[in-house]
């Protein structure tokens, strides 16, 4: 690290620039996880839901969408914070 | 100048992906794109229930029959799924609020356009605030004052001892945040949209310029067009999921939770 450093010391470059961009990605990398998973979970014992009784698919789409919504929020909350993110 | 950058005629700047210039007036007030492709949304919406509402036909024909369908979706799949037959009286504004967001977000995909209203966080905003301070109102006037603020901080059937922790967790949740993510669900969702075919667009473009007869471009063509009839898949789910959750949050304030 400090012999980076050093090398962009010598060649004049800024050693923070593009850090900018490595933490957006970070930010919005890390916030995707979990949502990814909930929704996987959401989706997946919908399925399961519906298949066992297809009567009541209307109602568990419907509650499906609801508990997307709930989950996906968490990630978009990390796509807003991204573009927050400044250097 | 004007006229071929409103009609996305010709590449924009990268700037102005999201930031349109304005065409008439400028600072605060300034007239640009989206403020336009808005006052034509309102006026298309209201055109529309207008002209399906003028005359009301037992046997729907022509505009009254999709003005019907999206009625009848409403009715069917947001009200009484979550608010039940009392929560009908609300059905006009949430036909209003489905219909406008969903014509909102369709610009989006609409060439000559191309720019989703919902993409810029003030109508989402302000749309968020209304049903915050919607449901609130509902919950105060059914419930009283107290009624409704005891019901909303302290929910029945806790433990004592666990208010501590459950009351500033309900208030936050309830009172701060949902207004918010409303209004960021709405809003990230149309500019995540709007970036993603901005992406494929230039790519597409960058990959012809290089020379048509490479293969590849045909590839990113087609995920192009694959994605505008994604972006209407999620035009439509985002007005949904909106108007359901308004429909859950002045259902949740229209009665206590047992």
């Amino acid at each position: 690290m400090s012999v980076a450093l050093e090398l962009f010391a010598q060649q004049g470059a800024d050693p923070t620039a593009g850090l900018t961009a490595i933490g957006r990605g970070i930010v919005y990398g890390a916030a995707a996880i979990g949502p990814g998973i909930g929704i996987g979970i959401v989706v997946g014992n919908a399925i399961t839901a519906m298949a066992r009784q297809p009567e009541a698919a209307g109602m568990v789409r419907t509650t499906m969408f609801l508990g997307i919504a709930f989950t996906e929020a968490l990630a978009l909350f990390g796509f807003v914070l991204s573009f927050i993110v400044s250097g | 100048m004007i006229l071929s950058s409103l009609l996305a005629l010709e590449f924009p700047p990268v700037s102005h992906v999201t930031e349109w210039p304005n065409f008439i007036g400028d600072g605060l007030f300034g007239v640009n794109k989206v403020v336009l492709l808005m006052w034509i949304s309102v006026a298309l919406v209201f055109g529309f229930f207008f002209i399906a509402g003028r005359q009301r036909k037992l046997v729907p024909t022509g505009v009254q029959n999709v003005a019907e369908s999206v009625n009848d979706f409403v009715r069917e799949s947001v009200v009484l799924q979550t608010m039940g037959p009392e929560g009908l009286k609300y059905m006009p504004l949430l036909v209003m609020m489905f219909t406008f967001i969903f014509v909102g977000n369709v610009w989006e995909i609409i060439p000559v356009a191309q720019m989703p209203v919902n993409g810029r966080i003030a109508l989402p905003a302000y749309m968020g605030v209304l049903v915050w301070v919607l449901f609130n109102v509902i919950g105060i006037r059914s419930q009283g004052f107290f009624g409704y603020f005891k019901s909303v901080l302290f929910p029945p059937g806790v433990p004592k001892l666990l208010y501590i922790l459950v009351t500033p967790i309900e208030f936050v949740s309830t009172l701060v945040v949902r207004p918010f993510s409303l209004a960021v669900r709405l809003f990230a969702n149309m500019l995540a949209g709007h970036l993603l075919l901005v992406s494929f667009i230039v790519i597409t473009a960058a990959v012809f310029s290089l020379g048509p007869q490479l293969v590849i471009w045909p590839v990113a063509f087609g995920l192009l067009v694959g994605l505008y009839g994604f972006e209407l898949l999620v035009a439509v789910l985002q007005a949904f999921i909106f108007t359901i959750l308004t429909a859950v949050y002045i259902a949740g304030a229209m009665h206590p939770e047992h």
